[in-house]
């Protein structure tokens, strides 16, 4: 019996045509996708098909819908990193995680909206599009990792593919009441991912069960040689793990996530969260993460610096983009660049600039990367007394659409419970909680021990399969 | 905010933003220029709180975990082809991408 949501039963051509009928409904509305190729999946549903038949089955991905986010390659489709500047640029090559999905038989569905470059937690700077969260069509669906998000929660793919630099899976996952995991840095090789910020990005599973995203994990994790930071290690059975019974934990509740500054409904579920816990015999532990207040501006210096030198290769010359007034190489890279950024990524390369700028760098970048230290011996130290921590996702509901453009500051502070995860590079979940009484969904958080998603993976399965959250589906 | 300074950081952050722009090489209208002016000094203000802690002893991260360099054989392999690798160049002649010309007559 399949732990899995995924529909295997019915034939994958049938599967793909009542998911692209139920874009056609849907995406005027959601604008989850900024790409669709429905002849492409339906050539790949067919040859899931045909294989199947034949008894030549690629085991239990084969003829699943993942979307992809638009910043993974995959040969011969569009790539834009919902940036204008990258609008016609096609994929030469896949990417690790496509090659390995294909070779499990998925289908590789649709490019989905994110922010652009996956800078920012709404989706609002995407150069094509807003999309719109399916719980609440005024609010944003959360990114970077958005579009991804409310396409599983719409029932626009069976799951998918997203990315997570200071929580652009799992906050868009909280936002939109689906399971999000972020592996451990280096289990997922980051071949043919776009870069914004190397050492901190990681591709991650977007499902509607914790079995569905350990299922994509599985297909996906394990050493590549094309990513130098890939791990090399034996990948663990996470599918046999979850079949096991479940034993209890113990869970460290990290003091400064609990504050005032938490949104009492989403407080309240998150309490509720650990007195089931509690009830299952997991030993519950107040921790102490003393330097989680330096998280936001060591991530906002070291991410924009890192990216200031990845996103120096689009300069107007290798892709697509180039601007029609430029005369000199200068003004190649110049006006290519001042017209094909939209204005966060502008302010992200600024900032990064400024920071590994001559006179600032000991002030701000090498700075950074010392309490980046501090930040990571916090987390190795409360693991020597627990076995995962237990937290929200964000301090608040999903926003609505344009409340918080204008104010980059504000927004950059919605991540606190997030990117500390990515400067310690380790595993993070979240998953449905419980509900505002607005009927919006609510996330909560679990982090594990570097490279222990297995222990992770279980203890949300206890809570997942106790709840129906699950269950749940917005009204479209 | 209570920007605490102390000798590594300048008193108060001066962002000569041409001076950026220019590193960045991102051409920004005058209006672009007066908004990131002022968000970015918000921003940094902000950062000022990292002068509150004594890093005098502690080795930076510049990676959650160790990452050493990584070698291997250099053996000939398969690679992309060449049309394949300027497919996506905005002007190419013959396998080639197309620039301004950079030495003048």
């Amino acid at each position: 019996m399949s732990l899995t949501t995924f529909d295997t039963a019915t034939s994958a051509v049938e599967k793909m045509r009542a998911i692209i009928a139920r874009c056609d409904e849907l995406e005027p509305r959601i604008g989850a996708f900024i790409h669709r190729n429905a002849e492409d999946a339906l050539a790949q549903a067919a040859a899931s098909d045909e294989r199947r038949a034949a008894g030549k089955s690629l085991g239990p991905l084969d003829g699943v819908i993942v979307g992809v986010k638009d910043l993974i390659s995959v040969k011969g489709h569009p790539l834009s990193c919902a940036s204008r500047i990258l609008e016609n640029y096609v994929s030469p090559y896949d990417a690790h995680v496509a090659e390995k999905l294909k070779a499990a038989g998925a289908i590789l569905w649709g490019r989905l909206n994110m922010d652009e470059f996956a800078m920012g937690s709404s989706c609002e700077t995407s150069y094509f599009q807003k999309t719109h969260n399916p719980w609440d069509l005024e609010r944003t669906p959360g990114g970077s990792s958005g579009g991804s998000a409310a396409a599983v929660a719409a029932g626009m793919c069976e799951i998918a593919l997203g990315s997570d630099t200071g929580g652009s899976i799992r906050q868009p996952a909280a936002y939109c009441g689906i399971v999000g995991l972020k592996p451990t840095y280096g289990l997922v090789s980051r071949y043919g991912l776009a870069a914004f910020a190397s050492s901190l990005d990681q591709i991650g599973p977007m499902g509607r069960t914790v079995a569905d995203c350990a299922a994509l994990l599985q297909a996906m994790a394990g050493h590549d040689e094309r990513d130098s930071t890939s791990l090399k290690l034996t990948v663990p059975d996470y599918m046999s793990a979850l079949a096991e019974p479940e034993k209890p934990v113990r869970i460290g509740l990290p003091k400064e996530y609990y504050t005032d500054g938490v949104d009492p409904e989403i407080r309240a579920a998150v309490d509720a969260a650990v007195e089931f816990y509690k009830s299952r015999g997991c030993e519950i532990k107040e921790v102490s993460l003393p330097h989680t207040d330096y998280a936001i501006p060591v991530y906002y210096i070291i991410a924009p610096a890192e990216a200031s030198s990845n996103l120096s290769r689009y300069d107007g010359v290798r892709y697509t983009r180039r601007s029609p007034d430029a005369k000199t190489t200068y003004e190649v890279y110049c006006k290519s660049r001042g017209e094909g950024f939209g204005s966060e990524v502008k302010r992200r390369i600024l900032l990064g600039s400024y920071a590994l700028s001559s006179g600032y760098y000991d002030a701000y970048y090498l700075r950074a990367q010392k309490v980046r230290t501090l930040i990571r011996n916090d987390f190795l130290k409360a693991f020597e007394d627990v076995d995962v921590l237990l937290t929200p996702t964000t301090p608040h509901h999903p926003f609505r659409i344009g409340e918080k453009v204008d104010d980059p500051l504000s927004m950059y502070l919605e991540d606190i419970f997030t990117i500390s995860v990515n400067l310690a590079g380790l595993p993070g979940l979240s998953m449905p909680c419980g509900f505002s009484s607005g009927g919006l969904p609510i996330g909560m958080q679990l982090i594990g021990k570097p490279l222990d998603e297995t222990t992770l993976l279980k203890t949300a399965k206890t809570f997942e399969q106790a709840h129906n959250f699950k269950d749940a589906h917005p009204s479209l | 905010m209570d920007a605490i300074s102390l000798a590594t950081m300048p008193e108060k952050p001066v962002i000569d933003i041409d001076h950026v722009a220019n590193l960045a090489r991102i051409e920004l209208t005058e209006d672009e220029k007066r908004v990131y002016l002022a968000q970015l000094g918000k921003v940094l203000d902000y950062f000022a709180r990292l002068d509150e802690l004594d890093v005098s002893n502690v080795e930076p991260s510049a990676h959650a975990a160790p990452v050493y360099n990584v070698w291997r054989e250099d053996v000939p392999a398969p690679t992309m082809n060449p049309a394949d690798v300027v497919m996506n160049a905005p002007i190419k002649r013959n396998g080639q991408v197309v620039m301004p010309r950079v030495v003048s007559e």
